[in-house]
């Protein structure tokens, strides 16, 4: 193939995707001579895929509507957060009622909140990102003061022997842990584990999203995020479908809080969630989306190569290099340089006047 | 005979991939005239000005022809700096001031007094001392000159916009050696007093022996102030001739011209246009759009006319569809076949079976990174619910697609399939799919904004012979708004010139061009108005 | 509008420093729900203030040049670390291993801030949010660079303890007692006189030979007194009350005072004197001096209430670095009186009037981001050195938060930051951080949640602040012609 054919093949893909893509075959390749199982990596790309899959979805309406790169997931996943321990509270014994009353209790608040969150990111048109981070930054921080001081008194939830406050991490084994994962989840081999059941909610949520953009209302919420003055010509009311755009993400992070925190066992609270909307993001961005376009595709595509990474560098490094941490550093350059990346791409030519 | 010339540009010619904007022209100014530069918008007044201004957009699409000489000696003008350098400054229309900044700091900007010290003796100029009271000095003295009377360290912010163009001036005299000063069109933002007041200090900079190129379409501002003029039309050089050896009449009929021009074929005409039959009733209609605003209008519409609306640039010609599509804030009364239109309501106008094509192809007109077939079935689908399936009522791409291959067919659009991004396509292209895109509304009243703006000659042709067939064959009643006065003169029944945001008269097609010339220039005097 | 009543007056200097009051009460409320002694605080909070200080003014630069609150000030940071690391490793210590430090970190710093000038040239307008990952980004590079580069690929020895056994990585702290710690604090104000009279009998021959070659008539009049005054000034040192007095490096903060005040008086009673001989400059006005003298008097007065005494008596401060963060304050000022800093301002008000006037606007912001990172850079240095030991991966992470939160806690914002309010922002959000736990134990029986609290006000007062700026920006885009708010000019005006 002659050199021009080349470069448009890269242009097409991407040059940071393509990069990304050879590191995760060369993990992968690294791995077999280490005396890994390739199975079981696979297995954990496939269960992490699922786990913040929902999470990264929540991107697509922010950016379809034109909010940009929603740094500020972080208020949905404090949503879904309530509603999973208002369920344990509860003590419902049904792992699915429990899992789906979560959900439930997460989407409405979440929906409430972004709504709010919406109003005020139309007053704040062209610097959403920015101040999306402090916002989200700033809800976590506050709810460190909630976690110590709401009225739970669960014993699963709230430290044992007189503490004060909730736990750092809620087991939800008497709860909804691992409800998806373990329906209809075989494995492949001894080691390859498919989750079936996270698998099927992911891509359901993604077919939802996706007829949702498909619908006359989506299609008008992703003109007012790609042309705000066509869609006002077309007379479409471009703040509410930002509106829209925003509660929708901040909803679908509740649930993608609730089936992360299924999938891993476990309810993180404090700062644990204080970087997952980078994460989220930088996951969106390998994947092809940037900030002003993010599709299903990029998605599915961008979660699995970013967690894929991760899930395979982890145990790969600590072969060669034991206890260190180096996975971690990788995950820190990966997600920040995709950002700084995308952001130099689509402000490069805008304001330089 | 033997009168020097402060500036001499003899035989400018320019040509901008091909295009030909300025066909030797010759423009002479003398020191201490003021000398009025006219044409119609387009006749290549802004070229000439780049040229004159060393601007990059002319060196870097290959200079132009033709001789520039200042005082006598040619004069070699290839950046902004040696402009300023041979002492030619320009009162810009919009104005380059920072609001945050003194009047002192904003005549001396990027010009900055200062002494050296210690520090920038080691590591530079950059790290002068200001010199703030010879600024100031400098600053008073230059506002002295045409007698403004502030400080020189009163905030730009909060100043009468008048005063804003007065320290515009005052930074152009400021400039050491200036010698010749460029008024862009300075009377457009001003009220009828501070336009006085300029036209009183542009005498006295002139009486100080600086040659003034004063920019206007205003003919009554020109008699009022010019020595001299020249007229400019199609890039072509009309003619030179002082104030005095002419008249408003003249001036009019010189910029218009006579052009011989058919873009559209005559075609068999069997309606019956009747003046109490109204499609459109516009009262006191007022549009708050930057730039085109729109200042009490009113207009009727017949139903089944094509009715022109024409003037310059700026004086709100623009701003009366983006008004009525409830794209601007708008006040007044709009009855659309006597149902009045609620202004404040987005997506009103549409309801009602009013489209728009907008004069802004790709800020409005087009989701440019969207495919052709959904540019031309959007509005459609979210105004009238088309294209829409089964119970979730999702979008319908298989008849998207067939209706826009339609299209593509009728209006010849020149692309790789319906699949292609609207922004890869040529601006005539582009304009079809927004054309396209307004006829799958089926409107009873179709409103295009700029037509054939930056299209060529053959999609020109084919827009505008569209735009008679709707009107023929479908009895679609059609508003054009245009700045070329030759394509509403072969296309319109009547055309509306706007003056000032308001009426200011009402034409024939083949009205004469003196009329024309002085209607689009805001002159009462004359008459040969037929309605 | 000069008929405004006092109390509208009032009113309206409340109204403007919405912030500042906010938080003078809040602290206020927490040191008095904290229950600790003002002793305790006073002394941790100067502490603070010379720790922090220096940072914090780091900002100030970027924002003038309309590039926003700095979070890529991280990067200066970890070029500080950095340097220090490998001093410490050489086996450097006190004043001279610190200076070494600075020398081998300035151009690592200026290298780094001219790539960050260059890269957000490219993302104009999202400066913050890029500054803001492109710490995380030098983080990760950082760590990198410390875990495996060093001792990976460049051989380290074991010895130092400060290697992770095994000889790959640093350690997770670094300890400069011994070394590094107080290398600037512990400068005896004897030294800094001593430094103090060689530069003014530099400046003062510099003077006369540099103009001299530029073939300009040299001033040496000046330059005789500069160098007279320094001379008498430097043998007063010598007179054993003095030196005894001077041989210290804390000053107490009483004494500190009253030299301010002191210094204050003497100036503008030269002013008066000098406008009195006919010679002042144009825009002098006599009013404001006896205001200053009057003001000072005050603040005597008030150091005679027994609580103020006593916190004054009790606290001391280090010499050298309050004089560092006095002569930042300085240069932030100076800076603006220059051609270089008026292009910042033009620059950061319209990139286009900018452009237009033939200021190279790019080049102007990289010299922004460059000075930025590399006082950014020293900051880090000075705060290292206090502090005395420092988590290798932790110190740097939060220096572009907590500096910003604590500027904008003195009253700025994203387009105007002045030397006053950086000052009044690390005063006011240190004393938050120093009584907010116990406030927490006081009231709730918890001191993490006071923990949770200052951090919550940290990122809080960033996130009100950000967004603050951007509700003000667009309708201010959208009416242009309206100005009927005061616009904000970025400006840094003496303190």
């Amino acid at each position: 193939m002659n050199n021009g054919g080349i470069k448009k093949m890269v242009d097409s893909i991407g040059l940071p995707r393509l990069i990304i893509t050879g590191f995760f075959i060369i993990l992968l390749i690294a791995a077999a001579p280490l005396g890994l199982s390739i199975p079981a990596l696979l297995g954990d790309c496939i269960r992490r895929w699922g786990m913040y899959g929902i999470l990264v979805l929540a991107m697509v309406p922010a950016v379809q509507c034109g909010i940009g790169l929603n740094f500020g997931i972080s208020l949905g996943i404090v949503s879904g957060l309530l509603g999973a321990l208002v369920t344990i509270e509860m003590k419902i014994a049904n792992p699915w009622a429990a899992m789906f009353l979560a959900m439930a209790i997460g989407t409405v608040l979440a929906s409430l909140i972004g709504i709010g969150y919406g109003f005020l990111l139309n007053r704040l048109k062209g610097s959403e990102m920015t101040v999306s981070t402090y916002v989200g930054f700033s809800i976590i921080a506050f709810m460190n003061i909630m976690w110590l001081s709401l009225p739970f008194k669960s014993g699963e939830i709230i430290w044992p022997l007189g503490g004060q406050g909730m736990r750092n991490t809620i087991n939800l084994a008497s709860s909804f842990g691992e409800v998806l994962n373990n329906t209809a989840g075989f494995y492949i081999g001894s080691d390859l584990f498919i989750p079936t059941g996270l698998i099927i909610f992911f891509l359901l949520m993604c077919l939802v999203v996706y007829l949702f953009m498909r619908s006359k209302i989506g299609m008008a919420m992703s003109s007012a995020g790609a042309n705000p003055a066509f869609a006002r010509s077309t007379g479409i009311n471009v703040d509410k479908m930002r509106i829209l755009g925003t509660a929708v993400s901040t909803a679908l992070a509740a649930i993608g809080i609730i089936t992360y925190a299924q999938s891993y066992g476990f309810l993180q609270l404090y700062n644990a969630p204080l970087m997952m909307g980078f994460h989220c993001v930088a996951a969106v961005l390998i994947g092809g989306a940037t900030v002003s376009r993010a599709k299903i595709s990029h998605v599915l595509i961008g979660t699995f190569l970013f967690q894929g990474i991760l899930a395979v560098a982890l145990p790969v490094v600590n072969k060669i290099l034991p206890e260190s941490n180096l996975s971690d550093i990788i995950r820190i350059i990966i997600s920040n340089g995709i950002i700084l990346y995308a952001l130099s791409k689509t402000k490069g030519g805008r304001g330089s006047e | 005979m033997s009168t020097e010339y402060a500036l001499k540009m003899t035989g400018i010619a320019k040509e901008y991939y091909g295009n030909r904007v300025l066909k030797g022209v010759d423009l002479f100014v003398k020191p201490g005239e003021i000398h009025a530069l006219m044409g119609e918008n387009g006749a290549g007044k802004s070229t000439l000005m780049n040229i004159l201004f060393g601007m990059p957009v002319i060196h870097s699409t290959g200079g132009f022809e033709g001789t520039v000489e200042i005082n006598g000696e040619p004069a070699n003008i290839n950046t902004p700096q040696a402009a300023m350098h041979y002492g030619i400054g320009m009162v810009h229309q919009e104005f380059m001031l920072i609001p945050g900044f003194t009047v002192r700091e904003n005549i001396k900007v990027g010009r900055e007094i200062t002494k050296p010290n210690l520090v920038s003796r080691i590591f530079g100029k950059k790290l002068e001392t200001l010199d703030v009271d010879a600024m100031a000095d400098d600053a008073q003295k230059a506002l002295d000159m045409i007698g403004l009377d502030i400080e020189e360290y009163t905030q730009v912010a909060g100043m009468p916009i008048g005063y804003m163009q007065f320290v515009e001036i005052a930074r152009e005299i400021d400039k050491t050696g200036i010698q010749l000063l460029v008024f862009d069109e300075p009377t457009a933002v001003l009220t009828e007093s501070e336009a006085e007041r300029l036209l009183g200090i542009m005498k006295l900079l002139a009486s100080k022996g600086i040659a003034i190129i004063f920019i206007t379409h205003r003919l009554d501002e020109v008699m009022a102030v010019a020595d001299s003029l020249t007229v400019l039309r199609d890039g072509e050089f009309v003619v030179r001739k002082d104030i005095k050896d002419t008249n408003v009449v003249e001036i009019a009929e010189l910029m218009i011209g006579r052009k011989v021009e058919k873009l559209v074929e005559d075609t068999e005409d069997n309606r019956t246009l009747n003046d109490n039959d109204i499609a459109l009733e516009i009262r006191d209609f007022h549009v708050d759009m930057p730039g085109e605003r729109v200042k009490g209008l009113n207009l009727d519409v017949r139903k089944g006319e094509i009715l022109g609306i024409g003037g310059l640039a700026g004086q709100g010609k623009i701003g009366i569809p983006n008004g009525i599509m409830g794209l601007y804030k708008a006040t007044g009364t709009v009855k659309a076949f006597g149902k009045e239109l609620n202004l404040g309501r987005l997506g009103e106008a549409l309801n009602n079976k009013i489209a728009f094509v907008s004069e802004d192809r790709r800020g409005v007109g087009l989701l440019l990174n969207n495919s052709i077939e959904e540019n031309i079935s959007f509005s459609a689908m979210q105004v009238k619910g088309k294209f829409l399936k089964g119970p979730l009522k999702l979008y319908d791409a298989a008849e998207a697609k067939k209706h826009a291959l339609d299209m593509i067919k009728l209006f010849d659009i020149r692309c790789t399939g319906p699949q292609q991004d609207a922004g890869a396509l040529s601006g005539g292209n582009q304009q079809k799919v927004c054309l396209a895109r307004a006829v799958t509304l089926d409107p009873d009243i179709l409103i295009v904004s700029e037509p054939t703006r930056g299209i060529d000659i053959g999609a020109k042709k084919l827009v505008l012979e569209h735009l008679v067939k709707l009107n023929r064959e479908e009895g679609k009643t059609i508003i054009v708004v245009s700045s070329e006065l030759v394509e509403l003169r072969s296309l319109c029944d009547r055309i509306a010139i706007i003056f000032d945001g308001k009426l200011g008269a009402i034409m024939a097609p083949d009205d004469s061009d003196a009329n024309y010339g002085l209607a689009m220039g805001g002159s009462k005097i004359g008459g040969g108005e037929d309605e | 509008m000069n008929n405004n009543s006092v109390k509208d007056r009032i009113l309206t200097t409340l109204g403007n420093n919405k912030v500042v009051v906010l938080f003078v009460l809040l602290c206020i409320a927490a040191i008095w729900a904290s229950g600790s002694p003002l002793t305790f605080v006073g002394g941790e909070l100067f502490t603070r203030i010379g720790r922090n200080g220096f940072t914090v003014l780091a900002l100030l630069i970027p924002v003038l040049a309309g590039m926003g609150l700095n979070f890529g000030i991280t990067i200066g940071a970890v070029a500080a670390q950095f340097a220090m690391f490998w001093v410490i490793y050489w086996g450097f210590t006190g004043l001279s291993g610190w200076l070494l430090a600075l020398v081998l970190a300035t151009p690592i710093a200026m290298f780094l801030g001219y790539l960050v000038g260059a890269l957000f040239n490219r993302m104009k307008g999202s400066e913050m949010i890029a500054g803001l990952v492109l710490g995380y980004f030098a983080d990760g590079i950082y760590q990198f660079i410390f875990l495996f580069v060093i001792g990976g690929i460049i051989p380290m020895s074991e010895a130092s303890g400060m290697i992770i056994n095994g000889g790959v990585g640093v350690k997770n702290t670094i300890d400069l007692t011994g070394n590094l710690k107080y290398a600037l604090d512990n400068v005896s104000m004897l030294n800094l006189a001593l430094v103090a009279f060689i530069v003014a009998i530099v400046v003062a021959i510099a003077r006369v030979v540099l103009a001299s070659r530029k073939g300009e008539k040299p001033n040496y009049k000046q330059s005789l007194i500069l160098a007279v005054v320094a001379v008498v000034l430097y043998a007063l040192t010598y007179v054993p009350a003095i030196e005894h007095f001077l041989a210290a490096d804390r000053l107490r903060l009483m004494n500190a005072v009253m030299i301010a005040l002191a210094a204050v008086v003497i100036k503008q009673l030269i002013d008066i004197v000098v406008f009195k001989l006919g010679k002042a400059k144009r825009d002098y006005k006599v009013k404001k001096s006896i205001a200053l003298i009057i003001v000072c008097a005050i603040f005597y007065a008030l150091t005679y209430i027994p609580a103020i005494e006593q916190v004054l008596m009790w606290v001391s401060i280090p010499v050298a670095t309050y004089l560092a963060i006095v002569a930042l304050c300085f240069f932030n000022s100076w800076l603006l009186r220059t051609r270089l800093g008026q292009d910042m301002r033009t620059v950061g008000q319209s990139r286009t009037v900018a452009n237009a006037a033939g200021i190279n606007v790019d080049r102007t912001r990289i010299i922004a981001m460059v000075l930025s990172t590399v006082l950014a850079c020293w900051g880090q240095l000075i705060y290292l050195q206090n502090i005395g030991t420092f988590s290798t991966y932790g110190a740097h992470t939060q220096v572009g938060q907590f500096a910003i939160a604590a500027l904008l806690v003195g009253g700025a914002s994203v387009r105007k930051a002045t030397n006053k309010q950086a000052i009044i922002g690390v005063i006011l959000f240190h004393t938050l951080f120093i009584v907010a736990p116990q406030a927490g134990k006081e009231l709730f029986n918890n001191a993490q949640l006071g923990e949770y609290f200052r951090v919550f006000v940290a990122y809080g007062v960033i996130a009100v602040s950000l967004a603050m700026h951007a509700w003000k920006t667009i309708p201010k885009k959208k009416e242009e012609e309206k100005t009927e708010e005061t616009t904000e000019t970025p400006a840094i005006t003496e303190a």
